[in-house]
């Protein structure tokens, strides 16, 4: 184990997975950065959150492309040469610079396999910083995987440490199928113990980071670290939670959430998103539809607000769920009769 | 001065220019009945585009095709009954019925998909001509379009990231006048298609997409260009397609008379024909017998398409990665 950032860890597995094979390639808005200035510094960026740093250097301009600011072609590059051998890794800056990518995520890169009745093999990751909480306002701040989540054939992932961050991006780039990678920005210099070496963690499989009997707290990225906090102060007070950490929301680990449904029998669900057609309002679906006979109090769902995310820091603050809002929702359904 | 063809050249080129008019032809009569569904797109007047551009190809170069795309597919080697089967909507089709005509894609002939969103092939072409690049072999790709893809950010922002990075990318634009029932004299703003590649910077020719000869010839410049590694190229060939925007189409914007004359004065067949009649290359003899050859492969297809199977319900949710409760 070390010691390392979320941030790091993301670096560690592109240059792992770069050296590892060949045919992995990254490309990106400044991934390196630095091409035509006139500093004549290469590696002038590394990506606008570093995560890309340190890889041109070492593989060269032909796998690390800095591209220009056109989203729908960064995709389609990286769909194109995956139909045709490769492994693209693309960076699209801001999640919710997806609105401009959309055609080559959902009608391209995630029905290839399905039109060609088999055929066609995508192995492309697109990396997205996601999410609020950094002032960045409303075209900066986005979830969007709950939209990303809704379109079948793409594979939705959000790691909520920098070990997941590790293992995912490695199941990620090795998988054969597109995925949705979800970086939240705020997350980025978190720090945790990380596995050396090879990681790999599946698609599919939510972690159950804390046990308890009175109610399941579901969550995903971010959100299960303010779900973390809010388990502190619940104990204090006698109430123990089940923590479900999703990891994927496409796949999404049915098996776990039944389970726990059933043990508790009181669910909150947590979600960055606003709240309808949220992944929060899909997994209280879901768990209505095969775990009704096991609810002991209707599902509570803690979202952000209808809106856009404010970029005051004090309406921002108040539009991310956070500990706060979990432990209010929780003890609503513990006490529920 | 012409690139000279050997006999059995002109014989493949003529088969593969038939059986792409043949293939619709039959279409256009097949839909007339009911038994096809949705949404068909037909490529008959075009047919000199497809093959001269893909007669230089091999497996291990790339296409990104469109939602006319069956001459593509033609063209660069799709079997032509599973291609009907898929049309049909046939478990026996290229992709298994779940496709349809705008999806045909057969990725072991280097056949990256018709598709159904236009210039959507635009980045597709680039990424797959990155690969090639990566590769090193001196393998393209060449991404079809019409004068309608010109006018999408797709294909504009694929055009500056294929020059950027140095792709050995091709944009074949086929400008067959219609952006589906609006003229490319309005719609395409400068009226120029082959200026605005130019002026990404890249290679462009302009060349008569109704004469065989003129589209082979335009390609083996661009190939050796784009092969050489010297970069990004772009062909506008003007053309014109003999059935409306989609089957069912009245179109009512082309003159009452327009189809009728284009039949006669830029049939890509007949002039391939005439020129390969007034220099003596072939015998009208032995593309008489490839026409009945193409007519009978044709009619095997729809009796073999309209005989086989439907998809099991069990297809709908398989080839998606994940599936849920």
């Amino acid at each position: 184990m070390t010691v390392m950032t979320y941030r790091d860890a993301l670096n560690q597995v592109m240059h792992q997975e770069m050296e590892r094979d060949p045919s992995v390639f990254v490309c990106g808005e400044d991934v390196s950065g630095g091409a035509g200035g006139t500093s004549g510094e290469r590696e002038a960026s590394g990506g606008i959150f570093g995560v890309t740093g340190g890889l041109l250097p070492k593989f060269g301009e032909d796998r690390v492309i800095d591209t220009p600011i056109s989203e729908n072609t960064i995709v389609g590059l990286a769909v194109g040469a995956s139909l045709a051998g490769k492994r693209g890794i693309a960076e699209i800056m801001f999640a919710d610079f997806l609105g401009l990518a959309l055609d080559q995520t959902m009608n391209q890169a995630a029905k290839f396999r399905y039109m060609s009745g088999g055929k066609a093999k995508c192995p492309v990751v697109i990396r997205v910083p996601y999410g609020a909480g950094m002032n960045m306002a409303a075209q900066h701040s986005q979830t969007m995987y709950q939209i990303i989540t809704s379109v079948p054939g793409l594979k939705v992932v959000l790691p909520s440490n920098p070990a997941d961050a590790k293992g995912l991006l490695t199941t990620a780039i090795r998988d054969d199928d597109p995925v949705v990678f979800f970086e939240h920005k705020a997350m980025y210099g978190r720090k945790g113990d990380v596995p050396d070496g090879e990681y790999l963690v599946p698609f599919g499989q939510a972690a159950l980071i804390n046990e308890g009997d009175d109610a399941t707290i579901i969550a995903m990225g971010r959100m299960v670290t303010f779900a973390e906090k809010a388990l502190a102060g619940l104990k204090d007070d006698g109430v123990n939670c089940d923590l479900i950490d999703l990891r994927t929301t496409s796949p999404l680990d049915e098996d776990t959430i039944l389970d726990s449904v059933e043990k508790t029998g009181r669910v909150v669900v947590v979600d960055e998103c606003p709240p309808r057609c949220s992944v929060a309002s899909d997994i209280a679906g879901f768990i209505a539809s095969h775990g009704f006979s096991s609810l002991k109090a209707p599902v509570q769902q803690v979202t952000a607000p209808h809106s856009p995310v404010p970029f005051s820091k004090d309406l921002e603050r108040a539009y991310v769920p956070g500990p706060m809002h979990i432990d209010a929702a929780v003890r609503k359904v513990v006490s529920y009769k | 001065m012409a690139i000279q063809q050997s006999k059995d050249q002109l014989l493949r080129a003529y088969r593969q220019m038939k059986t792409i008019r043949e293939f619709e032809e039959r279409l256009h009569k097949e839909i007339m009945t009911g038994e096809i569904a949705g949404f068909t797109h037909l490529y008959s007047g075009q047919e000199a585009v497809a093959v001269g551009v893909c007669e230089h190809l091999d497996e291990k170069d790339l296409i990104v095709s469109t939602h006319r795309g069956h001459g593509h597919c033609i063209a660069k080697g799709c079997d032509v009954k599973a291609m009907m089967a898929e049309i049909f909507g046939r478990a026996t089709g290229l992709g298994k019925g779940k496709g349809g005509s705008m999806h045909i894609a057969d990725f072991d002939k280097g056949m990256l998909g018709a598709n159904g969103i236009v210039g959507a092939g635009g980045p597709l072409a680039v990424g797959a001509a990155l690969s090639a690049k990566l590769d090193g072999e001196g393998r393209v790709a060449v991404s079809f379009g019409g004068d309608g893809s010109v006018n999408q950010g797709a294909v504009l922002e694929a055009m500056n990231m294929a020059v950027v990075i140095n792709a050995p990318a091709i944009f074949v634009i086929e400008n067959n006048g219609y952006s589906e029932h609006t003229g490319a004299d309005y719609a395409v703003g400068s009226k120029d298609i082959a200026a605005r590649s130019e002026a990404f910077g890249m290679k462009t020719i302009k060349a008569d997409g109704c004469d065989y000869f003129a589209v082979y010839d335009a390609m083996a410049e661009l190939l050796d260009h784009a092969r050489a590694g010297k970069g990004p190229c772009t062909a506008e060939f003007m053309t014109t397609r003999f059935f409306g925007h989609f089957e069912g189409d009245p179109q009512k914007y082309r003159a009452k008379d327009e189809v009728k004359r284009h039949r006669q004065e830029m049939d890509c067949l007949k002039n391939f024909r005439e020129s390969v009649a007034s220099t003596g290359a072939l015998k009208a003899a032995d593309m008489d017998v490839i026409d009945e050859e193409v007519l009978q492969l044709i009619d095997e297809a729809v009796l073999e398409a309209r005989a086989a199977p439907a998809p099991a319900p069990e297809e709908i949710t398989t080839d998606v990665y994940i599936s849920y409760q």
